[in-house]
């Protein structure tokens, strides 16, 4: 099988590696690179477990294939903190509990940082709007809603001070 | 969001003897223990295990007939597929070819027939899944259809069944139906469910040395995979060992199926000397694997004028599958909750365990009580409409008493009835006359949008029905630094049992929470436990966990009195420290004295659930420890002319007694809720006429997502509530009872549909899930039309 050579900057840090045309960004990320915070719950973009952020916007790495990321910049769940300090989004899904089995989490919050950098105020129906392409099994979505809604908060409080 | 919780009030506090408290202590909102892992990504599910030297993928070959006898099998085109390790058949398997949970009726590999569309025939490892995957579609097989039964309606005619029918009968019912004022007779339908848990079947198998296997298993039942694949590779249990940290949800689905997946997995690996890791994709995993039984319930019901029903025969008929599977126990369930809240005098309860050319059917969040409460519901919400009384009101008349019509039809006395006071409270703090009143006169004037009120309660009996699953164990190892790694039986699938049973460890030995590492379910730390199942997760294992932190704090106890010259009731711990006659000293500095002097700091805990006893044979008894309960109350809107639905208002009250984690447990009765209503709304399975499982992804099978979520949805937890029994801390279980609080969305719509007739006492004809298609087909009944 022949490969490409790709440059992806995951994380902040570029890896470059020879893939397949037919890899998957969501297999480049879990089994290439070892971030396996990005989950697969369908296997065919419909459950929102493995959204990564793409330069900067939400996309289901499913979705999408390894070399279509090649020179751009990707942001997985474990790229998210800085350092030891949680993004406002992941404190709220916490204290909020706003997982259970924790399986659709990573894909949840990257969604969820998503809508709040393009609306730093959504109401509730657009939270909603926004995370339905995210399926969750466990919570019933309501403290999801909630821990949206939270870091919102908690973020144009950050940002005014 | 008008979500009015009482979180904030039930914060710890309130209970404590002592000002201090431990951080985490029973009582306390403490979030999940994996929460940081969580949000971070670096929670390690099955999947994301490291992936060990050499590691072969494996994928199944599978039946493409529903039924059929296999005349010949031609596998050179897989054996030579690229990257192909390793083909197994049937005849490769070195023990028993079954993983059956409680009959051998379960073929790992099919033999010389096959009784499903989708049933693994054969199975391949290769190097990567793609290689796996492509190869297992490179089979040539003859078969040799033969007839398929689909439907447990045709499987009842043709008595074609898995088990035995039961029956289950107190007093006379013909007799009381014949002798009543009023009969009625009907039919409830309600369709099967999906587990959908986010993360699919998985496991990975890893032989080690003398012949002896590693596996990691996303189960509820770790023992099980232990038993099932040593029976399968010919070795004793104490050759495998399996572990599971977590699961990506479960719901049932993965109590008895893990097993399949698990089991070929290890004869791959067995095979071929290396590990190998089987995952199934969603389609595969929703084709091969089994869901939640569809019932077909007739009834027979005679009442008096107020709707008190005098004598009722039901007769179940459920969709078992191909294999029995847990299909016993899931139907006993079913006939034990055929009451739900209600006192039946005189009852006949018959129960067909249908056998069908369809996936075996197995264990889903409630366990055949969701489909014997749904027949009941309907049974009382028609008579109702018989009567034209208020649904509500002919529910209440037939409630359970507390001193007498406290009997079941099983025979077990119910001592711990509230089901009333629930009822009435959440009757008042819905307003619930006072929106029915103006839900009428609204309907009344609007001729395309209808509206639909209910408010259903749920009464759901706590314990595995067989005795002797209700038993656990716990181990608590003690540090010398005075911190604690804590495992038990249970396993952890979201429902957040982890963190409850180590606030039961952090309370019993009062050290913060944090002193505490909950590590995976193991076969080797704590044996022979039962499937993490049945709500029972924190009742029994909190339980053993707390037998296990008494042992060593008795121990430490007598150490302490010994060593510092005092009585054994002048040592008190207290919030991380231990007063020992007049000194004080820090939980690790004793611990450390203690191990100084050799005293062991490591003990095992156990619990078997007390009270319980049950007759099998003449199904009657006490087997359940004790019942939860609780009501909901649903208002929704319907589009008569496209039968779209949604909720407008949820309200719920909840009894978790004294709830160990009311965070968690408020999460649980919500997921619970929601899912419920996922079942009778929107999750349809469809099957063709050839048997294929058409709706096998989320691209046709529609789980709730954010947006089906009521507006209006308030949930709260009984207020002063306790377990009559002694329980962990007066704590109720929470998994299942909620997923029952769904049938109050499906009664309201049902409501809905009522308005559209111009009869006043129209029962509608509404089969679950009701989906447009559904709702649209009852409107036009109620309305007398007919389809184009
Ligand atoms: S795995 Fe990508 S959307 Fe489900
Ligand atoms: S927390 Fe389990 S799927 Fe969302």
């Amino acid at each position: 099988m022949s490969t490409v050579d790709i440059t992806v900057t995951v994380n902040g840090r570029a890896q470059t590696r020879a893939v397949e045309p037919r890899l998957l960004l969501v297999e480049f990320l879990r089994e290439t690179l070892g971030f396996t915070g990005t989950h697969v719950g369908c296997d065919s973009c419909q459950c929102g477990a493995c959204v990564v952020h793409v330069d900067g916007k939400s996309v289901k790495s499913c979705a999408m294939l390894a070399v279509q990321a090649d020179g751009r910049d990707v942001t997985t769940i474990e790229g998210l903190a800085d350092g030891d300090e949680l993004h406002p989004v992941q404190v709220a899904f916490r204290e909020q509990h706003a997982l259970q089995c924790g399986f659709c989490t990573p894909g949840m919050i990257m969604s969820a940082v998503d809508l709040l950098n393009r609306d730093p105020e959504p109401d509730e129906a657009a939270i909603r709007l926004w995370l339905n392409g995210n399926l969750c099994r466990c919570t019933g979505y309501q403290n999801i809603i909630r821990a949206v809604e939270a870091a919102g908060v908690a973020m144009r409080a950050a940002d005014n001070a | 969001m008008r979500a009015e919780r009482e979180l904030e009030l039930r914060k710890a506090g309130d209970d404590a003897s002592d000002a201090s408290r431990v951080d985490g202590a029973v009582g306390t909102a403490t979030p999940h223990d994996s929460a940081v892992l969580h949000v971070n990504g670096r929670a390690t599910y099955t999947d994301d295990i490291p992936e060990p030297r050499g590691l072969l993928h494996a994928a199944f070959g599978v039946s493409t007939e529903a039924h059929a006898r296999i005349r010949g099998m031609d596998l050179s085109r897989v054996e030579a597929a690229p990257g192909v390790v390793a083909v197994i058949t049937a005849s490769d398997v070195p023990g028993p070819n079954n993983y059956g949970a409680v009959i051998a009726d379960d073929p790992i590999l099919a033999e010389d027939e096959v009784v499903y569309a989708g049933q693994p025939v054969f199975a391949v490892a290769a190097t990567t899944v793609d290689a796996a995957r492509r190869a297992a579609r490179l089979a040539d097989i003859d078969y040799e259809p033969l007839e398929a039964i689909l439907d447990p309606e045709t499987a009842l005619e043709r008595e074609s069944f898995v088990l035995p029918s039961t029956t289950l009968a107190r007093g006379d019912a013909d007799m009381a139906i014949a002798n009543a004022p009023h009969r009625l007779t009907g039919t409830a339908r309600v369709g099967g469910q999906d587990q959908f848990y986010l993360e699919g079947q998985i496991s990975i198998a890893i032989p080690r040395e003398g012949g002896d296997l590693f596996l990691y298993s996303s189960t509820q039942h770790p023992g099980e995979i232990q038993h099932s694949v040593a029976k399968a590779l010919g070795l004793a249990q104490k050759d495998v060992t399996v572990e599971c940290r977590r699961m990506g949800g479960a719901f049932g689905g993965k109590e008895s199926q893990p097993a399949l997946i698990a089991c070929t997995a290890a004869i791959l690996a067995q095979r071929t000397g290396r590990p190998v890791k089987l995952r199934l994709d969603r389609d595969a995993d929703m084709i091969i694997t089994g869901k939640r039984h569809d019932f077909v319930s007739h009834y027979e019901v005679g009442f008096d004028d107020t709707g008190r029903i005098l004598g009722i025969r039901y007769n179940h008929a459920s969709r078992c599958g191909a294999s029995a599977d847990l299909s016993g126990a899931v139907n006993d369930r079913a006939m034990f909750h055929s009451d739900n809240a209600y006192f039946l005098e005189h009852v006949a309860i018959d129960s067909h365990r249908c056998k069908t050319h369809t996936v075996s059917n197995t264990a889903f969040r409630g366990f055949g009580g969701p489909q014997g409460m749904f027949a009941c519901e309907q049974v009382v919400d028609d008579i109702a409409r018989h009567l034209g009384r208020d649904p509500l009101d002919v529910r209440r008349v037939n409630f359970y008493g507390t001193d007498s019509r406290n009997v079941t039809p099983y025979g077990q006395t119910i001592e711990d009835n509230i089901i009333a006071e629930i009822v009435d409270q959440l009757e008042a703090s819905t307003d619930y006359r006072d929106r029915r009143r103006e839900i009428e006169a609204w309907n009344a004037k609007s001729p395309v949008l209808k509206r639909g009120i209910a408010l259903t309660p749920v009464k759901f009996g706590i314990s595995f029905t067989a005795t002797h699953l209700n038993q656990a164990g716990a181990l608590v190892n003690v540090y010398t630094d005075g911190t604690v790694q804590l495992n038990h039986g249970g396993t952890e699938m979201g429902q957040g049992l982890f963190v409850k049973v180590a606030q039961v460890v952090a309370e019993t030995l009062q050290i913060d929470l944090s002193r505490i590492r909950c590590t995976a379910s193991d076969t080797s730390k704590v044996p022979n436990a039962s499937a993490t199942a049945a709500s029972a997760g924190s009742d029994l294992n909190g339980m053993a966990a707390r037998n296990a932190a008494e042992k060593i704090k008795r121990r430490l106890t007598g150490f302490a009195a010994q060593h510092y010259g005092c009585d054994e009731h002048e040592v008190r711990f207290d919030n991380n420290e231990v007063h020992v006659g007049g000194e004080t000293l820090s939980f690790a500095e004793l611990v450390h004295a203690a191990y100084m002097a050799r005293v062991s700091l490591s003990a095992q805990g156990f619990y078997k659930t007390p009270k319980i006893d049950y007759d099998k044979t003449t199904l009657t008894g006490r087997p359940f420890y004790y019942f939860a309960y609780g009501a909901a109350c649903t208002e929704v809107v319907i589009d008569t002319l496209t039968g779209e639905n949604r909720m407008t208002r949820v309200d719920i009250l909840h009894d978790c007694g004294r709830s160990l984690n009311p965070a968690v447990d408020l999460g649980q009765v919500e997921g619970g809720f929601i899912q419920g209503a996922g079942w009778l709304t929107t999750e349809e399975l469809w099957w063709n006429p050839r048997g294929d499982l058409k709706t096998h992804a989320p691209a046709t099978y529609k789980i709730p997502c954010a947006s089906d979520l009521p507006p209006d949805f308030r949930v709260t937890l009984l207020e002063s509530s306790e377990n009559r029994e002694d329980t962990i801390y007066k704590s109720k279980a929470v998994g299942e009872p909620p997923l029952m609080l769904g049938l109050s969305v499906f009664h309201a719509i049902r409501d809905a549909v009522a308005a559209c007739s111009a009869d006043p006492k129209h029962a509608p004809e509404l089969e679950a899930p009701a989906t447009p298609e559904h709702v649209l087909d009852a409107v036009m009944t109620a309305r007398g039309d007919t389809r184009v």
